[in-house]
């Protein structure tokens, strides 16, 4: 291993040491110090007449701001983000992964230019989302740009208001969320569970049979015998004004998939192609059953880059819709009214502390993986 | 023949579907143009998809006489960001790569984190620090945050590059009596081009796009591009000529970066692909 050769030479050290200092002591502060910061301030009362003095007097106020996010009657705006948070993410990853798939695909066939091909699906990549965002808004525009494409075929105009839609499907009531969610999981074990029928495989049968019965037994509880959520009723659901910025978003990450799936089938061994045409595989063959279970880790990547920035739509959101308009909101649009807006700094903390948890769930399970694949490899 | 008939076909279909993909693509592109070089006048909703009668290039002049106090502002914040992350990374990588002691690995672990979390988590702090060193509201705070925030990106693609170039060039240097700073600024700096490059490419569009801090930490008199572009294209009434141009303004520095030198970018792009 000449890849780890130490350091011998200890005056050399002390100079690796001595230029490394500046950057590790900024990040410690800047990263970490902050974060724990932002953790503390989240727990006082930073806000109102004190919000912007130069030395605020906070007192603390354990868990409270956190209480009223989840539970307090003024905050439902900030609990339908949460909801559109979560479509946000789920569509955005579907629709990037398999349009971004899919040009990978028509590219990876030897194309005569296809330098040209991928320089026009990688190009909105490269703009900001305040300009993307300022352009896709015009061509959203309730009476005009995409709603008259269909007047192009002698049909009547589109009526749908992309942006400014205040209709929700999907609609259900806060109250019973804890119940839905663990009914939710109890469909995927079951699943799991028939999968694991069909296979003959015992353990997994036992244990996704537990798993599955015991989320329905929770479920039951949570619906019946564990008091509401709310001490009123919230109906929350997927709101039909994010569609217009989630169109502008797929459409400026898939080219970002595309490359990274397109790198992952050109590093696919030549042989492996050859192998599955010689037994009779067609293309699609190729493309469902090798290489999509071959280029897995690009798409793990790919999934936690594009959580990460479904996480960050705030500046999309921002030029698209604006800072005020509730159907489309995200917590980070939240977090950037009620501190900068409002002045409500511990509030704004608390909501920037949530969307931290929410990075982490999708980083440190990747972070894991990768240690652990260093390691292995 | 039957054969290379059905292949020709499959061929014909395989063209038709990625021309139609980059007519797709360019359609917020050809509304922008048309939009932007059409007369105020002449823009309306029903007609928004036709071809201008007359091309008006005013509203570019207009919208860069608006936008042209953010437009310096951003070049200013984001070539004197990106050339000082660029030495760091320099220096940081170099560190990571060829000159590991007990311990750096770990500490190239905790730089790292920094990529990971989603700037809301430190801004209220970075508000606060700001304002009681009296950088708040100017350039110089934004460039600071810039710099400070991009340390593990640059650091990471650093290393990664240092890490090819073989360890006995190293030893070769050292045995004929390079120290570690003659060793960094003789031979690695001027070696690592295609790495600058690359990490430059990469902070400039990042610091150019960059809008959440821009809107936070600046006064109106520091605002970068994007939020000009974005009160410019903000309130109600406006004529959709000027933000229309604007978003070509704004777009324009990143845009012609991306097309001259789309192999770097790219490069920066699936070198950033570890970074969240």
């Amino acid at each position: 291993m000449a890849h780890s050769k130490k350091l011998k030479n200890r005056s050399d050290m002390v100079k690796a040491i001595l230029v490394l200092l500046p950057s590790v002591v900024l990040v410690a502060v800047f990263v970490y110090g902050f974060i724990f910061n932002t953790i503390y301030v989240s727990l006082t009362d930073w806000g109102q007449g004190a919000g912007l003095a130069e030395h605020p007097v906070k007192h603390w106020v354990g868990l409270g701001n956190y209480r009223q996010l989840f539970s307090g009657f003024i905050y439902g705006r900030f609990r339908q983000d949460l909801v559109n948070t979560f479509f946000y993410s789920v569509i955005l990853l579907v629709g990037t992964l398999f349009l971004g798939f899919l040009l990978a695909v028509l590219l990876d066939r030897k194309i005569r230019h296809e330098g040209f091909y991928r320089t026009i699906f990688l190009y909105p990549m490269a703009l900001s989302f305040i300009v993307t965002g300022t352009i896709w808004r015009w061509l959203l525009a309730p009476n005009g740009g995409l709603n008259l494409l269909p007047t192009f075929l002698g049909l009547k105009k589109g009526e749908f208001l992309w942006i400014s839609s205040r209709k929700a499907i999907l609609t259900f009531n806060w109250q019973h969320l804890l119940s839905i969610l663990f009914f939710i999981a109890a469909l995927v074990f079951l699943m799991l569970l028939l999968r694991a029928v069909r296979n003959r495989i015992h353990r997994k049968m036992v244990i996704h049979s537990a798993l599955f019965s015991s989320s329905l037994l929770l479920c039951a509880i949570s619906r019946w015998l564990l008091p509401p959520l709310l001490p009123f009723e919230e109906i929350h659901g997927f709101n039909l004004a994010t569609l217009g910025i989630l169109l502008a978003a797929i459409w400026q990450y898939s080219g970002y998939t595309m490359a990274l799936y397109l790198a992952g089938l050109r590093g696919l061994p030549e042989s492996i192609r050859e192998s599955s045409r010689m037994d009779g595989a067609g293309e699609f063959t190729y493309y469902w059953k090798i290489a999509i279970p071959n280029i897995k880790p690009i798409t793990l990547s790919a999934v936690i880059i594009l959580s990460h920035i479904s996480l960050k739509m705030f500046d999309l959101i921002y030029a698209m819709a604006g800072a005020d308009n509730a159907n489309t909101g995200h917590p980070s649009v939240n977090m950037y009214l009620t501190t900068f807006r409002a002045n409500q700094f511990a509030m704004g903390a608390a909501i920037a502390v949530i969307l931290f948890i929410m990075a982490a769930l999708f980083v440190i399970p990747y972070l894991m993986h990768s240690h652990k694949q260093r390691r292995e490899g | 023949m039957r054969l290379r008939h059905k292949l020709s076909k499959q061929r014909f279909f395989l063209y038709f579907f990625l021309v139609l993909g980059v007519l797709l693509f360019l359609v917020p592109m050809y509304m922008a143009l048309i939009t932007s070089l059409k007369d105020p006048a002449e823009i309306n909703l029903a007609r928004a998809w036709s071809l201008p009668k007359r091309l008006n290039w005013k509203s570019y002049i207009d919208a860069f006489d608006l936008l042209r106090p953010n437009f310096l502002n951003s070049v200013i914040l984001s070539v004197t960001a990106t050339l000082i992350s660029a030495l760091v990374g320099a220096v940081n990588g170099f560190v990571f790569s060829k000159n590991r002691f007990s311990g750096s690995e770990l500490i190239f672990s905790f730089l790292l984190f920094g990529m990971f979390i989603p700037y809301q988590i430190i801004l209220i702090p970075l508000f606060q620090v700001l304002r009681s060193i009296g950088l708040y509201g100017s350039l110089g705070g934004l460039i600071l945050a810039h710099v400070i925030y991009g340390i593990p990106i640059v650091t990471l693609i650093f290393r990664n590059f240092y890490d090819q170039i073989p360890n006995s060039l190293v030893e070769s240097a050292r045995l004929d009596g390079c120290g570690f700073f003659s060793l960094l600024i003789r031979m690695f700096i001027p070696l690592s081009a295609p790495a600058f490059v690359v990490v430059g490419i990469w902070q400039f569009t990042q610091i150019w796009n960059e809008f959440l801090w821009g809107i936070t930490l600046t006064r109106p008199e520091a605002n970068p591009i994007t939020v000009g572009l974005s009160k410019l294209a903000g309130g109600q009434a406006v004529s959709w000529n000027l933000p229309m141009a604007g978003s070509f303004i704004a777009g324009l520095p990143v845009l012609l970066i991306y097309i001259i030198l789309g192999k770097y970018f790219i490069r920066g792009l699936l070198a950033g692909s570890v970074k969240g």
